[in-house]
């Protein structure tokens, strides 16, 4: 078999259409980015000015989110999630959701420099913070060490709890560079695998941290 | 989720003004209000974020040696800050201890107080029991493992679902509620709503007024606290039992104490019988296991939970115990 490390993530069929490419394309043709002249909408996202803060009417309006290092404009209605936002509308589907009650941790992504939940999020919460998810990991079509550990130390098996575990994962290291397998266990808490990987998952992130 | 208008309020000022309208709900961590939306329980046309309001987020001493935690600090914040962890050890256990590292960052101590039971037939759109309007509660007669041993006979059998609110209650915590330009000042014993007197709430803060902070009592070097919760399974897990102890003790003599119990009743629930065993005794093992059984003296157990009562009985001796810096397990 090959080994993941080889694998293309994008592999196309005959007909030329990769299938994430295709799931894509089914969920952001009738969404997408707003095209509606901007100046116009960002009036209506103050619907009534007060100094003692801001109205946002029920319905949409654009917003700049800040993910993996990049403005990215969007059109949310107060009540979307970032999980939705993120998968949904910028096409951002690597973070995952299991529960969409903040039990799983599946959609864990990191903002302004702590894990959280995007699916217990407001989308409309996260404007002016720095969001970091499972596609920013990759410099330059390289895998991060943490991810390049979790393949090492086979650290998934069907993989759909793995962006949410990585993200928990790079949190820690980003503030305790060589954690002990406690604190690996500590750090994921939140993060649930249907599939029990647990055991690799914390070798994967202890050996990163070497 | 149904649409609804978000207020982001700078200040209290803002927050109050959003709040006029009559649908209007107010949101920190959003963990337990967003659940709610999400199953339809709850359709608020207003939300009011009050995690933007600097004046609610902090942690400072007062020059009476008071500790006010702002309410909307997260409980990553309190089970963090190195004061709590030494002068009120309890509050910082019991936050560490509450859900996921990603609920921590997020959730607010204030949230976590004001959070809303978590029986499996309240929180389920397809069932309407007693406390959403219905006309008789479905767990005492129905499925009842994780509800209440004590309190449980005014028709809601819930537990009190909030850990900080076990070890605030021991900690003799005061709570500030302000509306509009009024505050007062309460004891965090008179926030909560039995079912008996009103089965809809579980605490008495009306629709406009915000909980703004909680004060802590300046502590006596002599007095010590401990906070432990038993879950089923290693992992984050929501309490089974949890229990909180407050000692003040001098020399080896404990002079008073407080033992508050969770997941044991609708209202956090203290624990008279037992702190008067301690009362002027020298804490030992066998000490600790009597006020343990008289604090089970009045347990009520319904058809499934019967197995509760040894677990906090066990629970309640080993904290009191840990409170005291004994080893529950010495022979
Ligand atoms: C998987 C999981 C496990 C969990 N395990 C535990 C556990 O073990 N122990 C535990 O205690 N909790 C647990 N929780 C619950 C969680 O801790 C609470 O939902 C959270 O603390 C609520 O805080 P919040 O700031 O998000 O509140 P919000 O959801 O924002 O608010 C909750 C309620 O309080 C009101 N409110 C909030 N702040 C104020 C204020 N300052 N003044 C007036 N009203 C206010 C809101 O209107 C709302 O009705 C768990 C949750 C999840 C999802
Ligand atoms: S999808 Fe967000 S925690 Fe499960
Ligand atoms: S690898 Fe399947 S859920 Fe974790």
């Amino acid at each position: 078999m090959d080994h993941p490390k080889n694998k293309k993530t994008n592999e196309t069929n005959p007909k030329g259409i990769s299938r994430r490419g295709f799931l894509k394309g089914l969920g952001v043709t009738s969404i997408g980015v707003a095209a509606a002249p901007k100046s116009e909408l960002l009036a209506k996202l103050e619907k009534t000015p007060s100094p003692n803060g801001k109205l946002l009417g029920k319905d949409a309006v654009i917003i700049t989110l800040e993910v993996n290092g990049k403005s990215l404009q969007v059109e949310v209605e107060p009540r979307f999630t970032l999980a939705e936002v993120l998968r949904d509308h910028l096409n951002l589907t690597g973070t995952k959701i299991g529960c969409e009650r903040g039990a799983c941790g599946a959609c864990t992504v990191i903002m302004n420099g702590v894990t959280v939940n995007s699916c217990m999020t407001l989308a409309v919460d996260a404007i002016g913070q720095k969001i970091e998810t499972i596609e920013g990991l990759e410099k330059d079509g390289h895998l991060s060490k943490l991810q390049e550990s979790f393949i090492e130390h086979d650290g998934m098996q069907c993989g759909f709890c793995t962006p949410g575990m990585i993200m928990s994962a790079k949190d820690l290291l980003d503030k305790n560079p060589h954690p002990t397998r406690e604190e690996a266990q500590e750090a994921t808490a939140g993060n649930l695998c249907r599939c029990g990987t647990y055991p690799k998952v914390f070798e994967a992130i202890v050996a990163a941290g070497k | 989720m149904k649409k609804f208008e978000y207020g982001m309020a700078k200040n209290l000022a803002g927050a109050f003004e959003f709040l006029k309208e009559s649908e209007a709900k107010i949101k920190a961590g959003g963990i337990d209000l967003l659940d709610l939306m999400k199953e339809g329980l709850e359709s608020p046309t207003r939300l009011v974020n009050i995690r933007t309001v600097p004046e609610l987020s902090f942690i400072k001493k007062d020059e009476k040696g008071n500790l006010h935690i702002g309410a909307t600090t997260t409980l990553a914040e309190i089970a963090a800050h190195s004061e709590i962890q030494t002068r009120y050890r309890a509050l910082a256990q019991a936050a560490k201890a509450v859900a996921t590292p990603q609920i921590r960052n997020v959730a607010t101590v204030g949230g976590n107080l004001c959070q809303r039971p978590r029986c499996w037939y309240f929180r389920s759109a397809d069932f309407n029991c007693l406390r959403n309007g219905g006309d008789h509660c479905l767990a005492d007669e129905g499925e009842n493992k994780y509800h209440a041993i004590f309190g449980n006979q005014d028709g809601c059998v819930v537990v009190h679902p909030s850990g900080t609110a076990v070890a605030l209650m021991a900690l003799d915590a005061k709570l500030v509620i302000a509306r509009k330009k009024e505050s007062r000042e309460i004891h965090i014993a008179d926030f909560w709503v039995t079912p008996e007197d009103d089965v809809t709430r579980e605490n008495i803060l009306k629709h406009d007024e915000i909980l703004t902070e909680i004060i802590l009592p300046a502590t006596e070097k002599s007095t010590t606290s401990y906070y432990f919760k038993q879950k089923e399974k290693q992992s984050f897990d929501w309490p089974i039992a949890d229990v909180a102890v407050v000692l003040e003790m001098n020399g080896k003599k404990c002079t008073a104490s407080k033992i508050v119990l969770g997941s044991a009743a609708p209202v956090p629930w203290r624990i008279e019988k037992a702190e008067q065993v301690l009362k002027d005794k020298q804490i030992s093992v066998t000490l600790a296991r009597q006020a343990a059984a008289a604090a089970m003296v009045d347990a009520n157990p319904l058809s499934q939970n019967a197995y509760k009562v040894p677990v906090f009985s066990a629970v309640i001796y080993r904290t009191i115990c840990w409170a005291a810096g004994i080893d529950p397990f010495a022979a």
